[in-house]
């Protein structure tokens, strides 16, 4: 053991998973005690994850740094490595997760569901095995700490597990879960190549046929696409998500998902020494159909929770279609466009983990605040909890991806790598290309209108409910992780060379090329990833412009004119009984968005008719893969158990003429 | 950064600033000579925003701030959408600050912020407007950032100060690309400023109306900063389409004699596009809002087609 001073990077890193461990394991000393735990457990994790966010950041720039713990099986000792991807998504680890562990430290109430000792070693257990995945250089370990991330996040989305549908949606995320670990799995099994050596540097070494390495990626592809919720395989996200605990949700969504991403760069890219110009379109599509569904879904979702999940999944659409458009970009041979949408899929990894948080965040304190979920019932929050309020109306502009907040940012470098595809070769990548262009910016555009109604519906407009007026604003932990949150997400809006310098090494470690010399040539005011004349956007003078028109326009009026106001009733074209069920619901929002995309959904209505005694009206919009394939899997599933079931009939007798039947077959073969 | 391009900045945005009312005063002219109507004065528009400006603004009791604040960041970014479109030089000190896709996310900031704030008070207009306008935007955006795209894609650029020096520079031919993308951007420019067919300025029946639904709570200087950006608006839609579509007389680079011809050359565009602005109102019928998804449709669909075309006929 070295001295402090003398440590690598991955050391400190090492050092702060085991204090996460530590800090986890200390809140089992007394399972109950509330102030422990929420006043002095969950700071210190915060801070904890600060640290993780430093050393990640200082580690991205630094030469790979490799380490082997002596642990796990006799023989096959855990192999750990630290390069630019790994630091990276550390740093989207340890930066998100501050922000979510010091709104946890003043969101876990007494008397709810798991106690608070048993929640917090879940809790840092999750932040642990996250970071270890991150970490892992060889199979074993990479398996067994992702596991650990599936059964740590089980039980903390089954937190309130006397709730018959959390049970339910907890069962449907452990199942997916596993799916996917079972498809990573054997991707290594053919990754290692017969060689039976499982670490990582073994299979970079091997040359796969086209052939295994296609079987590799598509089980890559299906294993991690499971745990970030692709179509199809995104069935879990809207059931586990509105389930978990708020800070769980916002780890999940923000972090988790991040890791499948991780993985997905990981093996195609890192590991994998070739990239076939068929896997691009096929990421293309699939994450074009993805993005598409979670935005449109989303839409018309009534439950603030389950809006955000879906939304989570168009992200993820997003990310898929960027990486789908940098594999084609490798294929061809160009590695430059390749790190440009790269760097647009990492960029929006990192904002999607502060902005997607910080709703998340924003809806548990809204849950606190009115123990309500569906928005229907909410409503003119702005009013009672403005710092709720304000912090997630950062959130929500920048998840509608609007300037000069973060979310744009990403969206521009994505579209931007769309418009630099005439040189690719084939004609038909050529003219898909265009047509997936305009589905990102349809999918950006409707993402606005998501957003729009999730703030509006919330926290403008009239209180749907009188009690709602009671409503108190969050605490002061919550309020800081709301607002470092935001922070994150406005300084990520307003200095993206500096964040493109962080991701160059990144892009360097898996296409050898990136877009940070370029940028940082420009300066730190315009970001021009290509070149100033084809394409720049600067979002600090953006900013400055606005403020500038916004002030000029204040105080001139003032001057020139006056600044009198008067406060009185709500004109509303002189109608005076206007109540507040006259204002839109959350369906009602959503309706043209139903209307529009129709077929996307399982509608079953009922329309009252002008004859019926007790009218009533009734929708549910539901989702066609499950009706037309897990329901079918699942019924097939249960026939299949039933005929195995039949062979168990509980009586000894029939088990011993089993045991009987065996040996007479067992005989005849050997005696054959 | 030169002195040159600080005095074309200063003079595009005061001609914007200055301008736009003047531009909707003479679209409303011409829509009422063409309806045999007698045509208010050119100036009107100017007499209502002064007028608006005197007197005291009535907000809602319940009101957040939010309502307040809107109507000057819709202001400030329909000032900001003027400056960096090039309407008289390409050689404009702002250019670098927002290329063709930051101005489609300053048009969804600026809708955005006006449809929150319509839903603010919670009255049964202001959200009804704020989600059709949300409607119309969300198929209106992404047509209008392929119109920009297929320019983008034949000037290899997304600058719009590049797009416009290429297309004016090549020789003059009809680009099929572009004759889609032309299209495409007269319907997203009728629904995005809220004209006949997707919506009526000039209405106030309550089923019918988007734009003015939403700003129907609105008084005093806030409604007047609101009229100023739709004008704003207008004007920068208006600037897109004629940099794009027909970028002559716009002065290029360091060119001040270019830039004394230019304003007389926009004066004249403008006045001969808000005719036909005026003609296409008059001519067409307003649409069932639900008939709008599908002429928007249309404008995506052509504006895709448009690029396609580009990349298949490389033209």
């Amino acid at each position: 053991m070295t001295a402090p001073a003398d440590w690598l990077a991955i050391d400190w890193l090492l050092a702060t998973i085991t204090a996460w461990i530590i800090i986890g394991a200390a809140g089992m000393v007394r399972p109950h005690g509330f102030y422990l735990v929420a006043r002095i457990l969950f700071p210190l994790g915060a801070l904890v994850s600060v640290t993780v966010a430093v050393c990640a950041a200082i580690a991205v720039t630094g030469a790979p740094e490799t380490a082997v713990l002596p642990l796990g099986l006799p023989g096959l000792p855990f192999h750990l490595r630290l390069d630019a991807l790994s630091a990276f998504f550390l740093l989207v680890l340890g930066s998100a997760s501050a922000g979510v562990s010091a709104f946890a430290s003043g969101y876990f109430r007494k008397g709810e569901g798991t106690p608070p000792g048993l929640l917090c070693l879940l809790y840092h257990l999750f932040l642990a095995s996250m970071a270890m995945v991150l970490l892992a250089d060889d199979a074993y370990v990479f398996m067994v700490m992702w596991e650990l991330m599936a059964l740590s996040s089980f039980f903390l989305v089954t937190a309130n597990h006397v709730i018959p549908e959390i049970r339910r949606a907890g069962y449907l995320y452990l199942l997916i879960a596993h799916i996917g670990a079972l498809a990573i799995l054997l991707c290594f099994g053919v990754l290692q190549a017969n060689t039976g050596d499982y670490t990582f540097a073994n299979m970079r070494a091997q040359e796969l046929t086209p052939f295994w390495a296609s079987v590799a990626f598509l089980l890559a592809f299906f294993g991690f696409g499971a745990k970030a919720g692709i179509v199809p395989l995104h069935i879990w996200l809207p059931e586990a998500h509105p389930a978990a605990p708020s800070p769980v949700s916002a780890l999940m969504s923000g972090v988790m998902l991040k890791t499948a991403i991780y993985g997905l760069l990981r093996i195609g890219f890192e590991v994998l020494q070739m990239q076939l110009w068929w896997w691009g379109v096929l990421a293309l599509a699939i994450g074009l159909v993805t993005a598409l569904f979670g935005v449109v879904f989303a839409a018309i979702q009534t439950d603030m929770k389950r809006l955000l999940a879906y939304s989570s999944i168009e992200n993820i659409g997003l990310l898929v279609v960027g990486i789908g458009l940098a594999m084609l970009f490798v294929s061809y041979g160009m590695a430059p466009m390749a790190a440009l949408a790269l760097t647009a899929v990492l960029y929006h990894a990192l904002n999607h983990a502060f902005f997607k948080s910080l709703l998340f965040l924003g809806t548990g304190a809204v849950l606190h605040a009115t123990g309500e979920r569906n928005l229907g019932k909410l409503g003119g929050l702005l009013r009672f909890m403005p710092w709720v309020g304000w912090l997630t109306l950062a959130g929500a502009l920048a998840a509608a991806g609007l300037p000069p907040l973060n979310g744009f940012v990403s969206e521009w470098l994505l579209l931007q790598s769309f418009l630099f595809t005439l040189g690719l070769k084939s004609t038909f990548v050529n003219n898909l290309v265009p047509v997936v262009a305009a589905g990102i910016a349809l999918v950006a555009a409707i993402g606005g209108y998501v957003m729009v109604k999730f703030f509006g519906v919330i926290f403008l407009g009239q209180p749907r409910e009188t009690r709602l007026a009671a409503s108190h604003d969050a605490v002061s932990w919550e309020r800081a992780g709301l607002v470092w949150l935001a922070i994150g997400c406005v300084a990520l809006g307003l200095f993206p060379a500096q964040v493109i310098a962080l991701i160059d090494p990144v892009t360097r470690t898996l296409v050898g090329d990136g877009i940070g010399p370029q940028v940082a040539a420009h300066g730190w005011l315009i970001l021009a990833p290509v070149d100033p004349d084809r394409a720049s956007y600067s979002p600090l003078l953006f900013l400055l412009l606005m403020a500038t028109s916004f002030a000029l326009a204040f105080v001139l009026v003032r001057w020139l004119y006056h600044g009198r106001v008067r406060r009185a009733a709500p004109w509303d074209c002189g109608y005076p009984l206007q109540t507040a069920r006259m204002q839109d619901t959350a369906e009602g929002f959503g309706q043209p968005i139903r209307q529009v995309f129709e077929p996307f959904f399982r509608i079953e209505r009922h329309l009252p008719t002008p004859f019926d005694k007790e009218p009533y009206y009734y929708l549910a919009a539901g989702d066609h893969f499950w009706h037309w394939l897990y329901l079918p899997v699942a019924r097939l599933t249960e026939a299949t158990s039933r005929l195995v079931g039949m062979l168990q009939q509980g009586r000894i007798s029939t088990y011993l003429m089993y045991s009987f039947v065996t040996l007479l077959v067992m005989l005849v073969l050997v005696f054959r | 950064m030169t002195i040159y391009s600080v005095i074309a900045q200063a003079l595009a945005i005061l001609l914007a600033v200055l301008g736009a009312p003047l531009l909707t005063g003479w679209i409303n002219q011409c829509r009422a000579w063409l309806q045999n109507k007698s045509a208010p004065p050119l100036l009107l528009p100017y007499r209502t925003l002064h007028k608006l400006f005197w007197k005291e603004s009535v907000v809602a009791e319940n009101a957040s701030p939010l309502f307040r604040i809107a109507p000057y960041i819709i202001f400030g970014a329909m000032v900001l959408a003027c400056s960096i479109v090039p309407s008289l030089s390409t050689d404009l000190l702002l250019a670098p600050a927002a290329d063709a896709i930051a101005l489609v996310g300053l048009f969804a900031l600026a809708r955005a912020f006006i449809a929150l704030a319509a839903m603010d008070i919670g009255t049964a207009f202001g959200t009804l407007g704020a989600r059709r306008e949300m409607l119309v935007g969300f198929l209106a955006e992404p047509a209008l950032l392929m119109v920009l795209f297929t320019a983008a894609f034949l000037t290899q650029s997304t600058s719009l100060a590049n797009i416009v020096e290429t297309i004016a520079n090549q020789p003059f031919a009809i680009y099929p690309s572009l004759a889609f993308a032309g299209v495409a951007f007269t319907m997203v420019a009728l629904a995005e400023n809220a004209r006949v067919p997707v919506d009526n300025p000039a209405t106030h029946l309550e089923l019918t109306m988007i734009h003015e639904a939403m700003i129907l709570e609105y008084s005093g200087r806030h409604l007047a900063l609101l009229e100023w950006a739709a004008s704003l608006k207008l004007f920068a839609y208006s600037s897109i389409g004629l940099a794009i579509f027909f970028p002559w007389g716009i002065a290029h680079g360091h060119d001040p004699l270019g830039m004394l011809l230019a304003a007389p050359a926009l004066i004249l565009k403008l006045a001969i596009g808000g005719a036909v602005l005026a003609l296409i109102e008059t001519m067409s019928a307003k649409m069932r809002i639900f008939r709008v998804p599908e002429f928007l449709a249309g404008a995506f669909l052509l504006a895709v087609i448009g690029i396609l075309v580009h990349f298949l006929l490389g033209a």
